[in-house]
């Protein structure tokens, strides 16, 4: 009976999604009118799961990121992230900016062991840590450089190796690259599908960007805007990259040309 | 070859070669020193009004080599460093608080935009009548004119701290006595810095405003002594001495600030 017990708490925990968001609303009251950013928006992302929002500008992609991460107050709905209804900002869910987010007056180690140091961890700890995502992002020769020295795609790198030091249940990128040169953003898109595989860390990515989205995720939530609402889920785990590059092109293409489409009426 | 050299010297904005940039600072300054040779020594003013260069000379080395002299600056510097230290020891924290919380905002901000906007040379009557002509008075002017403009520059300075960073100290575990201590205060140390330095300016300024009216000692009251004996030469020497000492505690701020916050974009 215990063990029969057991097995079905293991069993319900595996099917909990990692995030569980359920007709989640948002409406921004301004002076003279009443703004619906988000419309009974529901999504899931389940544990060590890549997946992307994708959509137009101003269709409430940061806004659904920053009430996930607890920033922003959902005005109805649900969201719960490994099993826990968010009620506020909390170090289990790490979060990436597309603004440069580093704290000027730390040293890229210093930014790297922050949220360990608010963590209350010895400088011994932390330095082990902030050593191991120093050489992650490949940035060990910077350790004790400025935010001011950094080109931007090192910046974002710190970025993401600061919200992991902290190992956070989820991951939220809002545009990470999206400041960034193309080359700078490809070696970043490759950078952060291994860090991925190698730390298995829940992922949601916003992006305007469809071929990213395509090649990093496993699934992809088309947004539409004015009401901000998801207009299609898309698996994008398909198999259409081999070791970074892109083998199915012809899949591709038309999964490439149907976003497209959803993108554009 | 020559229009070329001309057109890249008048670029807008852009860095010209140092040697020019030197040129031009050394230029005004021979150039306002020749016009008072002129004026002075060919007597194109009366010499009441405009004494030569060798006379401030010779009255400036003078007024050093007098040790009531220095007791003369010592007491300014004094009464200046009170009333700024004052100042920021009240306003800095205000300062932050209403940068910080739009509460505080609503307390302190409108109170201090208005008082502002009256010249504190015009409490002094005031400030005479409810603390005397001592030293209170002179610090206390230099803490009104001083203080109020802090409280404001210091909320907009906290202000303008980027969001974003916020956001992300919270999403790295940060709660919010944490981000006021470890985030939003040294974001802006570069910034307070460089208004503290600013305000310094204005600390001088009043302090010649509280000497000129109601003292019997310090720089002003000097210049004041000087204007009552037509001594034209020491009005010039005190004006002088209290802009080289402004200059010296400027350095000072500019140096300390490099120093101290070698991380912040944009130089000094
Ligand atoms: N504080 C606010 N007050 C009023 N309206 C807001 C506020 N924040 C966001 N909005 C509106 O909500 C909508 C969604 O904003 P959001 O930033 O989530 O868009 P987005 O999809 O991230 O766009 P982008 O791709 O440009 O970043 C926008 O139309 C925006 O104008
Ligand atoms: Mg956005």
């Amino acid at each position: 009976m215990g063990v029969a017990l057991k097995s079905e708490i293991i069993q319900v925990r595996k099917e909990q999604p990692e995030i569980d968001i359920r007709g989640l609303s948002k409406v921004y009251q301004t002076k003279n009118n009443r703004f619906e950013a988000l419309k009974d928006v529901s999504l899931h992302v389940n544990n060590e799961e890549f997946v992307s929002i994708l959509g137009p500008s101003g269709c409430g992609k940061s806004t659904i990121l920053r009430i996930l991460a607890g920033l922003e107050e959902a005005s109805s709905g649900n969201v719960r992230v490994a099993g826990h209804e968010v009620t506020g900002p909390s170090a289990e869910r790490g979060m990436v900016f597309q603004s440069y987010t580093l704290f000027p007056w730390l040293t890229v180690r210093e930014n790297i062991e922050f949220g360990l140091k608010l963590k209350g961890l010895k400088a011994k700890e932390r330095k082990e840590i902030s050593d191991k995502y120093l050489e992650l992002v490949g940035l060990e020769r910077f350790a004790n450089s400025y935010g001011k020295e950094l080109s931007g795609g090192m910046k974002q790198r710190v970025a993401i190796a600061r919200s992991m030091a902290n190992s956070p249940d989820v991951l939220l990128m809002d545009e990470p690259f999206g400041a960034l040169d193309a080359q700078t953003k490809q070696s970043m898109q490759h950078l952060l599908l291994d860090i991925w595989k190698k730390e298995k860390t829940t992922i949601v990515f916003i992006t305007h960007d469809i071929d990213e989205s395509l090649f990093l995720s496993q699934r992809i939530y088309v947004m539409d805007a004015r009401p901000g609402r998801i207009s299609e889920e898309i698996d994008a785990d398909l198999g259409l990259f081999k070791d970074g590059e892109l083998v199915d092109v012809d899949r591709f293409m038309k999964m490439k040309k149907h976003i497209i489409s959803l993108l554009k009426h | 070859m020559k229009k070329n050299k001309w057109n890249k010297l008048l670029a807008i904005r852009e860095d010209i070669p140092k040697k020019w940039y030197l040129l031009g600072i050394l230029f005004t300054f021979i150039f306002l020193f020749i016009i008072w040779n002129a004026l002075s020594f060919m007597k194109l003013v009366d010499e009441v009004f405009l004494p030569t260069p060798v006379e401030v000379v010779i009255s400036f080395i003078l007024s050093m080599v007098d040790s009531a002299y220095w007791g003369e600056i010592g007491i300014s510097v004094y009464r200046v460093f009170m009333g700024f230290l004052l100042a920021c020891l009240v306003g800095i924290p205000l300062g932050i608080l209403a940068g910080t919380f739009k509460f505080a905002e609503s307390l302190i901000i409108p109170v201090s935009e208005f008082i502002r906007y009256m010249p504190a040379a015009a409490f002094i009557p005031l400030i005479m009548v409810w603390v005397g002509i001592g030293e209170p008075a002179k610090i206390l002017v230099i803490f009104i004119g001083c203080f109020f403009q802090l409280v404001l520059i210091v909320a907009d300075d906290t202000n303008r701290i980027s969001k974003d960073l916020l956001s992300a100290s919270y999403t790295l575990g940060a709660n919010r006595f944490q981000v006021i201590t470890r985030v939003i205060i040294p974001a802006m140390l570069p910034k307070l810095m460089a208004t503290m330095r600013l305000i310094m300016g204005w600390a001088w300024t009043y302090l010649v405003v509280a000497e000129l009216v109601a003292a019997d000692s310090g720089l002003g009251y000097s210049i004041m002594k000087a204007q009552r004996f037509l001594d034209t030469e020491s009005i010039f020497v005190g004006i002088i001495v209290i802009g080289l000492l402004g200059l010296i505690i400027d350095r000072c701020f500019a140096m300390a600030n490099k120093k101290l916050f070698p991380w912040a974009e944009g130089g000094n």
